[in-house]
């Protein structure tokens, strides 16, 4: 028997049109539009100026507080304007343009394909030299990673958890990431558990992977520590208090971090992204995004440079099919929808989904029949359709008492309810507002 | 790309369920019961399906359009299902009046006075039931015997049900055989303890009901009885007798198990179970009435909103 998360989830269509795509090197564009909140916690802080000429992985933007990160060039050229640009928020937030010219890199950084197996540094060198990277968590949360390497006090960490398990429909840049850069990907592992002081750590994959499976197994016995582990495959695995249900089968309690379990869970694609910050000196600028829909000529994983407008992986893909109706910034489950084409690729950019206009319509709401279906699929153990009721009625109080704020929006709940009832919207909107409540009463 | 995108919270897709796929899901597990009581019970059975049905979709329809002034929903297959439940608690020689006023019962008072589907506190089928056994107590409690396919409505021979015959004392009971197929007086759609399980094993298949409430039923229902069963056998029946007769596996499957009207959390399923199970037990061991599956069902219908309050879902992380 396989494991998985033991309360709730669901098996969405998996529609992984693009497994198995090799990663194809997207052309350099002729601008790219950095954001300075690709993160999650405060914008960084501009350090370059209209006219400013920069290499590729030149720094240019500083952590704006403690939850932040450093940006860095993806290209080399002359920096047109800082100025506010729409991102995958949907909001107008300010970033800065780079006119490309040539694809000069910065010297420290190592670009041959040489696998650097040893490192000498300590852990703590590690660690500086991910921040130093700008490196976030790839899956999408874009928390920043040397954050979560560094516990508070009081708290060890006793296992890493590599979510590997992309149970998104449609996303595949994390599996191929495993297939062509396994040897990458465990040597980061290996970093991120000196880095933790760890010995043991998980990687997590779902059983629809199974040559990533066989692949990394294979490559792991060379690795001390490290274990493969297969999941079944149930959406939201990916989830980081499922993940670590999953894996070491402990619920990390409400309202707490995943140390107080003694996990640290990181993603796969983070991983890589370290084994290059680390052995390589390169900062984070690029990465592997998944584009994909059922009616795009050609869905692919494209390495693509941070800050690359969206449109140009989309023509790469065979461009915007007819009725179109919904481009997505991430997978179907969680992902965001997007305002225009025009938005540019950020660190947390795993996917672009293209729906068609008919996979776009919500059907009409009806009434709640209680059916419980709702309950039985959420894996916070939460009951959705009371919550969405006590937000409508803004009986706060309710909602806190049922636990409204652990909610991870996953939207199994939504994907479920049999009367199309817009469940997760309404359970956001009470989830701010009693966040909200809450800080206000701690203050 | 000068057309223009749809933008609206995630999630993005959803997986295609829909209020009437289950309620003609619970349909489709009904017609073993149905086929079986058409054999049993012939021209009677066919008529009070119909007349039950139709004028509980009737009632729906004229409600919403008149009173409520809103899009009629009788599309969605609730209303043909509280129809054919109606129909399944009834005798097969119940006069056609008897049956509108048990569909109004139903659909007026059980579901629509409540605001109509979800709504309501009540199985609105059980409501109608409940209202016609109350106020014409001797037509409720006549029923057919058993033929086959017998082309008599409300002339046919008359007898009575297994629970009756033991509250009477009488001992000569229908065989086993006899009460798993269904040839044995009673409801017509509660006859056949086979063709509801059948039933049960499609709802759980196309997973549209869980196990904890039938099961909890039968288990306690079972156990209960079983133990009076124990402690004098004489004078209380065997608990498979209990199981098999009357309303008992109807209830438990298709009334008990409506989504509007039981608890949403597993652990709340259970206790809904169980106090069903107890109840009906008790009615028919020391009631008046013979039979108390629709009275446990209500009244734990009754608690159900207390249940929902005390019996929450298991909380991740929680004590």
């Amino acid at each position: 028997m396989l494991r998985t998360f033991r309360i709730g989830g669901i098996h969405p269509p998996e529609n992984k049109l693009s497994a198995g795509k090799k990663i194809v090197r997207l052309a350099v564009p002729k601008q790219v539009i950095i954001p300075l909140s690709q993160h999650i916690g405060a914008p960084a802080q501009a350090i370059v100026k209209k006219g400013d000429m920069v290499k590729t992985g030149t720094l240019i933007a500083k952590p704006g507080g403690f939850v932040s990160a450093n940006i860095h060039s993806s290209v080399s050229g002359k920096i047109n304007k800082i100025d506010s640009a729409i991102d995958a928020s949907g909001y107008k937030r300010t970033a800065i343009f780079i006119d490309v010219d040539g694809d000069e890199w910065e010297d420290a950084i190592d670009r041959s394909d040489n696998l650097i197996k040893d490192c000498k540094l300590s852990g703590k060198e590690i660690i500086d030299k991910i921040a130093a990277a700008g490196i976030v968590g790839l899956g999408g949360a874009t928390f920043p990673t040397q954050i979560k390497l560094t516990p508070p006090p009081g708290n060890k960490a006793e296992i890493l958890i590599i979510n590997a398990v992309e149970c998104e429909p449609y996303l595949t840049s994390d599996h191929i990431l495993m297939m062509e850069k396994g040897e990458e990907v465990l040597i980061g592992v290996t970093l991120l558990m000196k880095a933790i002081d760890v010995k043991r750590a998980v990687i997590g994959i779902e059983n629809n992977k199974p040559d990533a499976i066989k692949h990394l197994t294979n490559l792991a016995s060379a690795y001390p520590g490290i274990e493969i582990m297969p999941l079944k495959v149930q959406y939201p695995q990916g989830g980081e208090k499922q993940l670590i249900d999953a894996v070491i089968r402990k619920q990390v309690k409400s309202g707490a971090l995943p140390i107080s379990a003694g996990a640290v869970v990181q993603n796969v694609g983070t991983s890589f992204a370290v084994y290059e910050a680390v052995q390589k000196n390169k900062p984070l600028i690029e990465r592997v995004v998944t584009v994909t829909g059922k009616k795009l000529t050609n869905p692919t994983n494209l390495l693509t440079r941070i800050g690359t407008p969206i449109n140009a992986l989309i023509e790469e893909a065979g461009g915007v099919p007819e009725n179109t109706g919904k481009i997505i910034g991430g997978g179907p489950m969680m992902g965001k929808a997007l305002v225009s084409p025009d938005v540019p690729v950020t660190k947390g950019s795993s996917g672009i989904l293209l729906l068609t206009k008919e996979e776009s319509v919500r059907k009409p709401m009806q009434n709640c029949i209680r059916c419980a279906k709702c309950v039985n699929v959420c894996p916070m153990g939460l009951n959705p359709t009371l919550l969405m009721n006590a937000t409508e009625f803004t009986n706060w109080d309710m909602a806190e008492a049922n636990y409204i704020v652990d909610c991870i929006e996953c939207g199994s709940c939504s994907y479920t309810c049999p009367a199309n009832r817009p469940l997760l919207d309404y359970i956001r909107l009470g989830k701010g507002k009693v966040m909200g409540i809450i800080r206000a009463r701690k203050a | 790309m000068e057309n223009k995108i749809i933008i609206s919270p995630s999630p993005h897709i959803h997986s295609g369920d829909s209020v009437s796929k289950n309620m003609y899901g619970v349909l489709i597990a009904l017609m073993p019961a149905l086929l079986v009581s058409l054999y049993y019970f012939g021209l009677g059975s066919l008529i009070v399906t119909l007349v039950s049905v139709a004028a509980c979709v009737l009632f729906e329809y004229l409600i919403q359009k008149f009173f409520f002034k809103q899009p009629a929903t009788i599309t969605d297959g609730s209303a043909i299902l509280t129809g054919l439940l109606l129909a399944f608690n009834l005798p097969s020689n119940l006069p056609v009046w008897i049956i509108l006023i048990g569909a109004l019962a139903a659909i007026g008072i059980g579901k629509m006075s409540f605001g109509g589907l979800g709504n309501n506190i009540f199985n609105p089928a059980l409501v109608g039931r409940v209202f016609l056994l109350i106020s014409f107590p001797a037509q409720m409690t006549t029923w057919p015997v058993p033929g086959t396919f017998p082309m008599s409505y409300m002339d046919g021979q008359t007898g009575a049900t297994v629970l009756s015959l033991m509250n009477e004392g009488v001992t000569q009971l229908p065989t086993y055989t006899d009460m798993l197929l269904g040839n044995m007086g009673g409801s017509l759609g509660e006859v056949s303890a086979i063709a509801l399980v059948l039933g049960l094993i499609f709802l759980l298949v196309r997973k549209i009901i869980t196990w904890h409430i039938p099961i909890s039923i039968i288990l306690t229902s079972f156990i209960f009885t079983g133990i009076m069963h124990l402690v004098n056998p004489a004078e209380y029946a065997h608990p498979i007798i209990h199981i098999l007769s009357g309303g008992l596996l109807l209830g438990a499957i298709f009334m008990a198990t409506d989504y509007v009207t039981s608890p949403m959390s597993k652990s709340g399923m259970l206790v809904f179970g169980i106090g069903i199970g107890l109840l009906t037990s008790l009615i028919r061991l020391f009631g008046a009435y013979p039979e108390g599956m629709s009275f446990a069902i209500l009244i734990m219908n009754a608690l159900t909103p207390l249940i929902n309050l005390y019996f929450k879902p298991k909380h991740f992380g929680g004590k």
